[in-house]
């Protein structure tokens, strides 16, 4: 069983709980590819997913993974919250609990968000994104597509390239990698950086293409481009020349090595289409291991402890 | 809780003789090996379907594709704090048209077999599915009963009873536990 109750940040995790989520969606994984995707293990319990933030794919990812485990799904977007009318989180938190959910899904703009609605319900609470600080199951997934592709985490070399300061996913992926005993490194321009790059606890690299031939794994961050006019680098043609992941860094890479992105990418800027469509890109994988992953969460977090069943 | 062996039920010599005379009324009532296949549920479950299959090709020298369940994620009873953990499931075969014969090593209250029912078809449609079990202990709730029994215990509600079995345990037997004394119920 799990240590936690609310999977907000990845520190609520132990080794132990990481690992046994991993291993529990290689199983939902293999539910995933059956004629028939769909377990009755949750029939009855009531999942939320309230996303107060923009999202189609983490939303869709979570929805699906509630399905496929039977469980009835409730999905409250941005647009149709009484939160736009004014409604604050924690009477938000208070009317779902009035409604006896059993685990809500939270994505928020502001950091910490998840924590405070876990103060204010019973219900048990898994971080969908809140701000710049993390993004616990994607990092899951990750964790859960490395060790698909390449066997193992110990001692990985994951590069993770781009806008560091501002990535939930990298505020996740960097602990994470640190829990498993995989050696992190966040590259990046200098003004993509947070002021203290070092407080992350991973390695620091301003030059990609100084790291490239030790990565086994270099994850491509998005570069929001919805915010493009503000990013402090001079063109997104110079972004791309410098820190994109194209054909000719690809080859400089290890042979087995991967290319890893969150998506949705921006094909030409983070990632070449060449790069994006190769066999050693996983976007896809990612995507796929998503639904088990939160499938794995949503089962463990909603089982309880052991006892002995009856046969 | 303790628990401390009350009686041996069934001891190698035992489980050998029923495992042979299982494999031949599997192969009696279905004419042969022809469309058998066996699903152990994990773990002991598994172990004894390995052991079926292997006496089958002993009698035979049929190969009956052998498949483990692991029946978590069908369980009712999630909600009454049931260990989430779970273990592989590999049908490497397709079960449909096929008879399908469940393997368990207790059969108890007939929840897991209900469970397992459930599985199954959820791979596809078999022609049957048969139960064997090595020990039949009752306490039936559930209308389930099993096709190839290897021993019917009697037993009480608050005992257990617990197959070991070489590959796993380093002995093969059949016990029935009680509670330690001082344990609690």
């Amino acid at each position: 069983m799990l240590s936690t109750r609310h999977i907000i940040d990845i520190e609520d995790l132990t080794l132990a709980d990481l690992t046994l989520i991993l291993d529990t969606a290689e199983s939902f994984k293999e539910v995933n590819e059956r004629r028939i995707k769909k377990l009755p293990t949750l029939r009855g319990r009531t999942i939320v997913n309230l996303f107060l933030e923009p999202s189609t794919r983490t939303r869709t990812s979570f929805e699906l993974a509630a399905k496929r485990l039977s469980a009835d799904g409730i999905n409250f977007a941005a647009s149709a919250s009484a939160t736009v009318k004014g409604e604050s989180l924690v009477d938000t938190a208070e009317t779902l609990s009035a409604m006896a959910c059993d685990l809500v899904i939270l994505r928020h703009k502001y950091a910490g968000s998840p924590r405070m609605l876990a103060k204010h319900m019973d219900a048990h609470i898994i971080n969908g994104g809140d701000g710049m600080h993390q993004h616990p199951t994607q990092a899951l997934l990750d964790l859960f597509t490395m060790r698909e592709r390449l066997g193992h985490l110990e001692g990985l070399t994951v590069g993770i390239v781009g806008d560091i300061s501002h990535s939930r996913v990298a505020g996740s992926l960097v602990p994470a990698l640190k829990m498993v005993g995989a050696r992190p490194i966040v590259i990046g321009p200098p003004t993509l950086m947070p002021a203290r790059p070092d407080a992350l606890g991973a390695e620091v690299s301003y030059t990609l293409d100084d790291v490239l031939p030790e990565l086994d794994v270099a994850y491509m961050l998005r570069i929001q481009m919805e915010r493009a006019e503000g990013m402090p680098f001079p063109s997104v043609r110079e972004y791309s020349r410098l820190w994109g992941m194209n054909e000719a860094r690809l080859a400089r890479m290890r042979p087995d090595a991967i290319v890893m992105h969150p998506g949705p990418m921006n094909r030409g800027v983070e990632i070449s289409s060449a790069v994006a469509d190769s066999p050693r890109a996983v976007v896809l994988d990612q995507v796929n291991a998503g639904v088990a992953v939160r499938m794995a969460a949503m089962y463990l977090l909603l089982g309880g402890d052991a006892s002995d069943a009856t046969a | 809780m303790e628990y401390r062996t009350k009686a041996t039920v069934m001891d190698a010599e035992a489980i050998s003789r029923a495992v042979t005379r299982i494999a031949h009324e599997i192969l009696e009532a279905n004419k042969g090996a022809k469309n058998l296949a066996f699903v152990g549920i994990v773990t002991r479950g598994a172990t004894l379907a390995e052991t079926l299959a292997g006496k089958i090709r002993d009698i035979e020298g049929a190969d009956v594709p052998v498949g483990t369940l692991d029946i978590s994620f069908y369980r009712d009873d999630l909600a009454m704090r049931l260990s989430p953990e779970v273990h592989r499931t590999d049908i490497p075969f397709d079960v449909e048209g096929r008879d399908v014969v469940l393997v368990d090593d207790v059969l108890f209250t007939g929840r897991t077999i209900r469970s397992a029912m459930d599985a199954i078809m959820d791979y596809g449609r078999p022609h049957s599915i048969q139960l064997a079990v090595l020990v039949d202990r009752g306490h039936r709730e559930l209308p389930i009963r099993a096709d190839y029994v290897g021993k019917n215990v009697p037993s009480s509600a608050k005992e257990r009873v617990k197959v070991y079995f070489e590959s796993m345990d380093g002995r093969d037997a059949a016990e029935i536990l009680e509670a330690a004394e001082g344990g609690e119920e």
